[in-house]
This record gives structure tokens, sequence and C-alpha cells, in this order.
């Protein structure tokens, strides 16, 4: 999947859990929780719904560089295609 | 004949607007069935009938606001055969089977009554979905007008009103206690390892359990000042202060979180939490709470001294874990820390005994694999 086509898909997931969320409202280089103010319960929704859209999992152990849009993006793009690297 | 009554659905509610029934006449009802959604002052709740029968006629059409206690609906007792027409001729008749519903987030309808707006014509233009606030505020911005509010909103004055009471009527006194939850975060990795976000637990989900089976081993923290005394409740509904997106706090209760297991626990937060934000609770959640947790903390702060919501007598405070120097067996390491907070009712409770329910919760915290 491509970045843009990845970019929608986050902004899809994010919006099932923040229906309020405009995508040109956002910085996308700023933390996404604190801008969006995601708690934890939250987060984990907005994860399950990625998981299920892309058909990926996403590990506890990449939550570290899951903080902004565009690192969010970049670490979704790395797991959906790892044959190309 | 049963009549249904518009029910309080909490201590502060004085009416409310029927946003839709989910009956039409004829309808057999069972026991905690959802029948119709009612807008208060803070949310939109789903009201359950706790007595099961045959809806014989509404009484209350979509749309109108009522006072608690006016009758909504008549109900035909299980077996009973309806009264002849012309005897008990209901006060209006209703078209409620026909009018649609609105899906919209509690800021929305917030945002819709301060601005004059009808849900309903929103609604109709719009694509498809739940209406958020900011489709009434898109739709507000077309008519430019020098709409101001200053007197604050409906759910401000609502939350104004109940914490000034608080203050006034509770004399409150406050603890707090540091824990560390390395043990605890390392169990819920070890926990969460391999599985699906939808899968995972969170640290709140056993700061919730831990906090309940507390409050059932001392009930001078759980239960309602009521006529001058404590009345304790011999079982505990967490209230679980949940914030709303577009400003304010709602606090549903969850039954029975000291039997639950981490898993059922965990889904049923996550079905609290969503229903709140997208404003579907149900009466059984409002105003039943006998202990509520806030954990402001998730916020970034450290600690939380809360105020507690009356009629309740205690209220537990989680702030956010962050790494901190802690000593252990004489040696200073980064570790996870909590600061947990106490508000309890000195009318009820004394600080030593206060000191021994926080305790009590920190040492369950710590041990995750009991819970």
């Amino acid at each position: 999947m491509e970045e843009p086509e990845l970019r929608r898909e986050v902004m899809r997931a994010l919006r099932a859990v923040a229906p309020e969320v405009e995508e040109a409202a956002l910085d996308p280089r700023a933390p996404l929780r604190e801008q969006v103010d995601l708690d934890s319960i939250d987060f984990l929704r907005f994860l399950a719904e990625l998981e299920a859209r892309l058909g990926i999992a996403i590990p506890e152990a990449e939550y570290a560089r899951l903080t902004s849009l565009d690192s969010l993006v970049q670490a979704l793009a790395e797991r959906s295609a790892p044959a190309r690297r | 004949m049963l009549t249904f009554t518009l029910p309080s659905l909490g201590a502060d509610m004085e009416r409310g607007r029927l946003v839709e029934w989910r009956v039409k006449p004829g309808d057999t009802v069972a026991r905690g069935q959802v029948v119709a959604v009612v807008d208060t002052d803070k949310a939109a709740i789903e009201v359950e009938c706790w007595q099961p029968g045959v809806v014989h006629a509404l009484l209350v059409p979509v749309g109108e606001t009522v006072p608690v206690g006016t009758p909504l609906a008549t109900l035909l007792e299980l077996g009973e055969t309806a009264p002849a027409p012309g005897t008990t001729e209901p006060a209006r008749a209703v078209a409620a089977a026909t009018a649609t519903a609105v899906r919209a987030s509690p800021g929305a309808r917030e945002r819709a009554r301060e601005l004059g707006l009808d849900l309903a014509t929103l609604a109709a233009g719009s694509a498809a979905g739940t209406l958020t606030r900011s489709d009434v505020e898109r739709a507000a911005a077309a008519p430019v007008g020098a709409r101001t509010s200053g007197e604050g909103t409906e759910l401000r004055r609502t939350i104004a009103a109940a914490m000034a009471r608080s203050k006034r009527e509770i004399p409150h006194y406050y603890l707090a206690e540091t824990l560390c939850v390395a043990r605890a975060t390392a169990w819920l990795e070890r926990r969460n390892e391999g599985r699906p976000a939808g899968a995972r637990l969170v640290l709140a989900a056993l700061l919730v359990k831990s906090v309940a089976r507390a409050a059932q081993e001392y009930p001078d923290f759980n239960g309602w000042f009521q006529d001058g005394a404590h009345r304790p409740s011999g079982q505990v509904n967490v209230g679980l202060a949940v914030a709303l997106r577009g400003g304010g706090v709602i606090a549903p209760a969850l039954a029975g979180a000291e039997r639950a297991s981490p898993d059922e626990l965990m889904r049923a937060l996550t079905d609290l939490v969503t229903r709140a934000r997208a404003g579907a609770l149900r009466s059984s959640e409002i105003g039943t709470a006998t202990i509520t947790i806030t954990s402001l903390g998730e916020r970034g702060v450290e600690a939380v001294f809360g105020v507690i919501h009356a009629p309740q007598v205690a209220l537990v405070g989680f702030g956010s874990p962050a790494e901190r120097p802690w000593v252990l067996d004489g040696e200073v390491r980064p570790a996870p820390v909590l600061v947990a907070t106490l508000a309890a009712d000195h009318r009820v409770s004394d600080g030593h005994r206060g000191a021994l329910f926080l305790a009590r919760i920190a040492a369950l915290v710590q041990r995750p694999e009991e819970l």
C-alpha cells in the first residue's frame, strides 16, 4: 500500500474513534494522542481499527514509533511492505 | 395496566427530551430492554424498562421535553387484555414509530442547542453516520451571525451545580501514595505480547479492578451518604470519569468490576467509554455509581485530587505513569511509578481508614496475577 493510501486509512481509523477529527487541523509532525485527545483505551481502539483495515499486526513494542501522523504512516509503510526492502 | 415513567438519570436531572422510541404499541418488552432514548443535560441515554409487558400506548412524542416522573408509555402486563377503546384514552396519540432517530454526539447535541439548530434538519442534510460537533458548527457557519453563548452550556451548568454542591456539603480529606507499577506493566507486556490490539489490556483495567476489590473490602468508601448517614452499598458500581470530546465529563457506572476477569473488564471498559463518548449510555449506568475513579493522569499530570460525586463518599484518582528514580533493595533504579490519590468524605471515614484503603489498592495493583 502506498503512503497516501495508508494515510487515508489512518484517518479513517482515527475517525472511527474520534469522529470530529479533520486532517487539515492536525500537525502531522506533532504527537497525535495529545492533539486528538486519545486516552489509552481510545488508542487501543484506534490500533485495533488499523489492524483490521490493513490486515497487519502492530505489536506493543512499536508504540514508541507511533507518535505523530507522519511517523505512524512511516512505521506502517515499513510493516505492510517488508518484501520491498 | 402499567405506566412507564421518565426515570431520574442522576440526582440533578429535572427533565429530559425524548429522542427516539425503540418500541411501538403491540411490542413485547422484556425486563431490562432499552425502550427509548432520552436526551438529558449531560448525554443521550438509552432508557431501560424494568417491568416486562406489552406496549399499549406511547404517551410522549419524539422531540418533546418532559419532567422526570412523566408517564412515557402504558404497558399491559403479560396476559392482560387491552381495555375497551375510549376507557383509558391516552392523553395524546403518537406517531413515534414513523419518526426517524437522529444519531448525534453529545457535543453535537449541546452545540445545536446553543445555536438553536434542529438536529433532525441537520441530519436530513448530512450524508450518513453520526452528527458531530463540527457538522453542527459547519451548518451554523453558513448564516454568519453574532451568536455568543456567554453564559456557558447546559452541561457546564450541570457540572457546576454538582461540584458546588459537593464542595459545600462534603468535608473532603485527601491522601496520596506513590506506587511503583513495574510488576504490573511487566505483567501487561507479557500478557499482551502476540495479541492483536483489540485483545490487549491497558493498565486502567487493572486499576479499576483493584479499586473495585478494595471498595468491597472497605465499605466506608463505597455507597451513598443519604438522610444524614452513610449507607454502604452491597455491590460495587465503579463510576468512571470519562472526558467528553468537546468538553465536559460524565461518570457512568460499571457494575460487577470486582468479579470480572481482566479480559471481561477490559471489554466492558472499552464498551462503556465508547458509548459514553458517542452519547449512548443506558439509564442503569447513570446515577448508580457507588465510588468514582478519575484518571486525569492520562492527560499527563502527575496527580489528581478529585471532587467527590455526591451522594458518593469517595473518589480515587490516578496520575500518569512515568519513569522516576525508585529505591529497591538499597539501590536507586528507574521505574514506572504512578500517584494514586483518595478524596474521601470525613463525615464517613477518617484519614487512618483512608490510608488503609489506599494501601490496599496499591497492594492489589502490584499483584496483577491475582486480579
